[in-house]
């Protein structure tokens, strides 16, 4: 039957090999297509490499700013301000001028990529976490169990973040709320961050979760005798990592952006650590002398911002070669 | 010979809900709807019908993919109907099932070599890489893959050829039962047959039982020893290949075969027995016989009394009160041979 059907069609190039095209060529894995695609766009190449740079600044921010000759950021200088009190602008000896403390407004720039990061990616990596799994579960199990979860990131969709970041701090600013476990700082920014922001990957996870589960690979697997954890697990999951991937690389410049509005409303990281939104707050009552002291950590988070922004842009359209370009 | 699957008044609703909090069902859609049939050992058994009749569901409620609102089915004697846990999954190393749509069926974030080594994986067998991946490029071999794109992933297989990783990976665990769903509806006709072949000649290399469904009767009467044909969740007619093919008795059946297109300009003009309408909802089937809305015999009795499948002594068992008679089983334009 087989041969009979190769002698009517078209002859094009004699024998048709069908299922031997040659053992020599290389398979291309997921990554590795994922790879070219990537490669080929420099927007998503320089924001990468950017942010590599970012990475480094922050964790070698001690020897950086002794290699630049800058003074730590926890050194204010009372010489560096005149005699009305303003800080000294821009200067061989401090590129980025100094503020109304006389500190070094470089240094605390480089050292503040170290609060925008951890709040960035320890963020959103815990974020991530809970977000899949939730939405792994609702999707999966559908029924009273999705009911259950979906109506709890409504609930929670329903926090405003920011009041709650400004209760918190109006409430525990001086000694600590519940016996003084909870301050204002880091740790309750990115509990803030996670608590709202896993319900945006739990939502997006659960919508291909229900529409993943209905493909046959599902089926074959349970056919087979796989549990259920091992069809979320080993089946659903792999299917999610690149969406997941795109949506938490674009998470991470929204929660830099709560870390900087949180500390510059004064509920965030207390000083004298660095951090970019509360210098910009106490840079805006003398922006009129000083444009220096806002001007910098205000760049310093917009290119941030920016390069994560185009990164998950890039990450998307590399992944997901169907998206229009 | 003994039935190695018996399935017996074999019943699937699926409940049609409205509301969000709280659900409440308004109806239900009634896929399967009392079927019966046995699958002898070592035969094909062939499951034709249009559609949405519940072909599907019947193959997923026999594989246990779904459970059954009610009936039982039986599996090499033991009743499978309500097993759990290690029990159903020991069962489920001797029936395995081919999917319809190959480009779907193949997990695209692994490769051939995970997939096919999966069964073993999730069972326990063959344990050790080397071996497994001896076990996997022998499978890969037996179905006509070539065991070097052991690394490579589903999307760059044509096809044909995953539906061939889809057989390959059914037979890792030697099952006694296959079920084809559909296996090669979403191929081209070009490649259909090749795959066909390869699963007859499986089947008589590792004496397997199968299920084919299918809504190609051609393809049904190249594969299958038996066939049962069925209209809105029900069995219409069931018996061997031939008599169903030159004697159909049930009307349904008369119809699907003269809708077969025949290569025979010598026949060109002769009448068809086309059905008119569409197939009724299954949320709200007809009563009684379900197809005498359509039916060109049908009679007051039909929307009243409801046929049981019985021996109609021409080789087939129908269900139907006014069955065709050999005068009208030409008129009716079915292709006797072929």
């Amino acid at each position: 039957m087989s041969a009979r059907g190769a002698e009517t069609l078209p002859s094009s190039g004699g024998n048709l090999e069908f299922l031997d095209i040659g053992g020599e060529i290389a398979a291309l894995s997921p990554l590795q297509l994922f790879w070219r695609r990537f490669r080929q766009d420099r927007v998503s190449l320089v924001s990468l490499g950017f942010i590599g740079f970012l990475v480094l600044l922050a964790i070698f921010a001690p020897l950086v700013v002794d290699i630049l000759g800058l003074p730590s950021p926890y050194t204010p200088n009372s010489n560096l301000t005149d005699s009305f009190g303003s800080p000294l602008g821009p200067s061989g000896a401090h590129p980025f001028g100094v503020d109304q403390l006389g500190e070094d407004v470089m240094s605390r720039v480089i050292y503040g990529t170290r609060v925008s990061l951890e709040v960035g990616i320890l963020g959103t990596a815990i974020a991530t976490v809970i977000g899949v799994v939730v939405g792994v579960l609702a999707g999966f199990y559908r029924g009273w169990v999705d009911t259950v979860l979906s109506r709890l990131i409504d609930v929670v969709l329903s926090i405003p973040i920011l009041l709650l970041g400004l209760g918190i701090g109006a409430a525990c600013a001086v000694r600590g709320c519940v016996n003084g476990t909870i301050q204002p700082g880091l740790g309750v920014i990115i509990f803030l961050i996670t608590l709202v922001n896993w319900t945006y990957i739990a939502r997006i996870v659960r919508g291909l979760v229900l529409s993943l589960r209905e493909r046959e690979f599902v089926d074959a697997s349970r056919a087979l005798g796989a549990s259920n954890t091992r069809i979320m697990f080993r089946e659903i999951l792999p299917n999610l990592v690149a969406p997941v991937i795109v949506y938490a690389t674009l998470l991470v410049p929204i929660n830099i952006l709560i870390e900087a509005s949180l500390s510059f409303l004064g509920v965030g990281v207390r000083p004298p650590t660095a951090s970019w939104g509360q210098m910009i707050a106490s840079a805006t009552p003398i922006f009129n002398t000083a444009w220096w002291y806002m001007t910098f950590p205000g760049i310093a988070l917009l290119l941030t911002v920016l390069a994560f922004n185009l990164l998950g842009d890039g990450l998307r359209d590399a992944l997901n070669p169907r998206t229009a370009r | 010979m003994s039935a190695l699957v018996e399935v017996r008044d074999l019943v699937k609703h699926f409940p049609i809900t409205r509301g969000i909090v709280i659900q409440r069902k308004v109806g239900a859609v009634q896929a399967v709807d009392g079927v019966s049939f046995d699958v002898e050992q070592g035969e094909t058994l062939g499951i034709v019908g249009e559609t949405g009749c519940g072909k599907s569901t019947t193959a997923r409620l026999i594989m246990r993919l779904l459970t059954p609102t009610s009936g039982s089915i039986r599996f090499d004697g033991q009743d499978i109907t309500n097993l759990k846990g290690a029990k159903l999954k020991a069962v489920r190393r001797e029936m395995q099932m081919i999917f319809q749509d190959p480009y779907s069926s193949l997990n695209p974030r692994k490769t051939i070599g995970t997939i096919i080594s999966e069964p073993f994986v999730i069972h326990g067998l063959e344990q050790g890489k080397g071996e497994r991946r001896k076990a996997v490029q022998a499978l890969m071999e037996t179905v006509g893959l070539n065991p070097e794109h052991y690394n490579r992933y589903p999307h760059e297989f044509s096809g044909g050829q995953r539906q061939r990783i889809g057989v390959a990976r059914a037979l890792a665990l030697k099952p006694k039962l296959l079920i084809a769903d559909e296996p090669v509806s979403a191929l081209d006709v070009s490649i259909q047959a090749q795959v066909l072949n390869l699963l007859r000649d499986l089947q008589s290399e590792f004496g397997l039982t199968v299920v084919f469904i299918a809504h190609d009767l051609s393809v049904v009467r190249h594969m299958c020893d038996r066939v049962a044909v069925m209209y809105l969740g029900k069995v219409v007619e069931v018996g061997p290949g031939d008599a169903l093919y030159g004697f159909p008795r049930h009307p349904y059946t008369g119809a699907l075969l003269s809708a077969v297109p025949v290569v025979d300009p010598s026949r060109h003009g002769v009448a068809r027995h086309l059905l008119s309408g569409d197939v009724p909802s299954p949320a709200n089937p007809p009563s009684a016989c379900r197809f005498h809305t359509r039916c060109p015999k049908a009679q007051e009795r039909c929307s009243i009394d409801e046929p049981e499948l019985e021996d109609k002594g021409t080789g087939t068992t129908a269900a139907c009160h006014y069955p065709l008679t050999r005068e009208e089983v030409p008129e009716i334009g079915v292709r006797s041979s072929g």
